[in-house]
């Protein structure tokens, strides 16, 4: 699955060049529109789809994904927090979706790493990421009974929240 | 205010140029122009692609627009997606090529008037259109320097250097030291310098280029892009909206909803 752009819809702002985590969303040297150099590379990732304000990038699926020659398309709307996603099937079926962005604003809720504590050897040696358990939210009473002998923390399943996990 | 951007160069210029020479020079770069974009259209096929698209959006079309609401959005488009420069995403962008467009323009469209009605050695030129013809120039290196240093996305988002050139910057070199050129030819000329001719040479070089280089430069995107942002706009109201999603009735869990923030990993 890799992207392509709709060289009539890109402006060249540069967004999915910036984003993209393989590297691989380029400025074309001729015609100044971002192109994606290496399909082959490509993560499937999405980033760059979602990024582009002008709705310019499209994605050739797998077949793994959708039955071949579909086409998918991604609209982000940041302000409601969604990302809406259609499908058109080759046979004219459309799947439509919405899933929420996760991301959250810079400086209000990403825990701020230069101010916390340095870990100690034993934190190291621990399998618990940073912030765990607090970041998984387990409870106010973070004590031996919600860690397994594993060291790993658990949750009765009759706790999770209903609805949307993010 | 400096004296010099009062005077209209050209009339010294018919000194040393026939007028008829100077008046056939921007006949033969308009007439470069149309021949560059008529190749260009007919190498890259783009036109056709272009209203192939514009068809298979028709058959996607939920609703019928009719032909008054078409008119409407012909022309909401033009006074913001073209006028005002509306589809860029960034206000930088966007207010830098709204100086090179304008800038352009008022160059362009001055040099045909000084040329073709006020480039006689007796010629008593209007002020206001020297002023304009100057004012032209300063806006277009103004608009196109600020996006050559810091706004190209070459420098914006790739992180090279400023002056590492590649072949899609030829358009806009050659347009801002056009006007750079034209500016300090006009400077030199009314100062009297020996340089003046220096820079005359330089001026005429590259408004060759500039216009002579349309079939490979991005020149004749001023074409493609108003026509590209009707089409899109026309998409949206009949509903096949580029095979896009309905905007998502969202519910109140999905998210906190984020502000769009500019790249600014380099």
């Amino acid at each position: 699955m890799s992207t392509f752009v709709y060289m009539t819809r890109c402006d060249g702002c540069g967004h999915c060049v910036d984003i993209c985590p393989s590297d691989i969303m380029h400025i074309d040297e001729t015609i100044r529109r971002a192109v994606n150099i290496e399909p082959n590379f490509c993560w499937e990732c999405y980033s760059c789809v979602k990024a582009c304000p002008q709705n310019a990038i499209d994605v050739r699926g797998y077949a793994d994904f959708a039955p071949m020659g579909h086409k998918v398309r991604v609209l982000r709307e940041e302000e409601k927090g969604t990302i809406s996603w259609k499908i058109v099937f080759r046979n004219g079926t459309e799947k439509n979706f919405v899933s929420p962005i996760t991301t959250k604003p810079w400086g209000k809720h990403i825990h701020k790493v230069a101010e916390a504590e340095v870990p100690d050897q034993a934190a190291h040696e621990s399998q618990l990421l940073f912030n765990e358990p607090d970041y998984l939210k387990i409870g106010d009473n973070r004590d031996a009974k919600l860690i397994n002998p594993d060291g790993l923390p658990s949750r009765a399943k009759d706790t999770f929240k209903q609805g949307v996990y993010y | 205010m400096p004296t010099f951007v009062s005077i209209n160069p050209f009339v010294e210029l018919s000194n040393l140029i026939p007028t008829v020479a100077l008046q056939g020079f921007l006949i033969a770069m308009a007439a470069l122009t149309v021949g560059g974009v008529l190749l260009d259209i007919m190498h890259k096929k783009n036109v056709q692609y272009f209203f192939n698209d514009a068809k298979k959006a028709k058959e996607r079309a939920t609703v019928n627009v009719s032909a008054g609401k078409k008119a409407e959005i012909i022309a909401k488009t033009v006074a913001y997606d073209v006028l005002t420069s509306g589809e860029f995403c960034g206000w930088k962008r966007r207010v830098a090529h709204l100086l090179g467009m304008y800038g352009t323009i008022i160059f362009w469209v001055t040099s045909a008037i000084l040329v073709f009605k006020y480039a006689t050695p007796i010629s008593e030129t209007p002020v206001i259109i020297s002023q304009l013809w100057h004012l032209g120039a300063a806006m277009t290196c103004l608009g196109a320097y600020w996006f050559w240093f810091f706004l190209r996305v070459d420098v914006s988002a790739e992180g090279h250097k400023w002056y590492k050139v590649i072949f899609a910057d030829l358009f806009v070199l050659a347009l801002v030291i056009t006007s750079t050129f034209g500016l300090a030819w006009s400077y030199l000329q009314a100062e009297g310098s020996a340089w003046n001719n220096l820079f005359l040479v330089l001026f005429i070089l590259s408004n060759t280029v500039l216009f002579g280089g349309v079939y490979w430069s991005k020149f004749a995107h001023m074409f493609y892009k108003p026509g590209a942002a009707i089409q899109k706009h026309l998409a949206q109201a009949d509903g096949s909206n580029d095979n896009l999603p309905e905007p998502a009735d969202a519910p109140k869990q999905f998210g906190l909803g984020i502000r769009r923030e500019s790249p600014k990993h380099y």
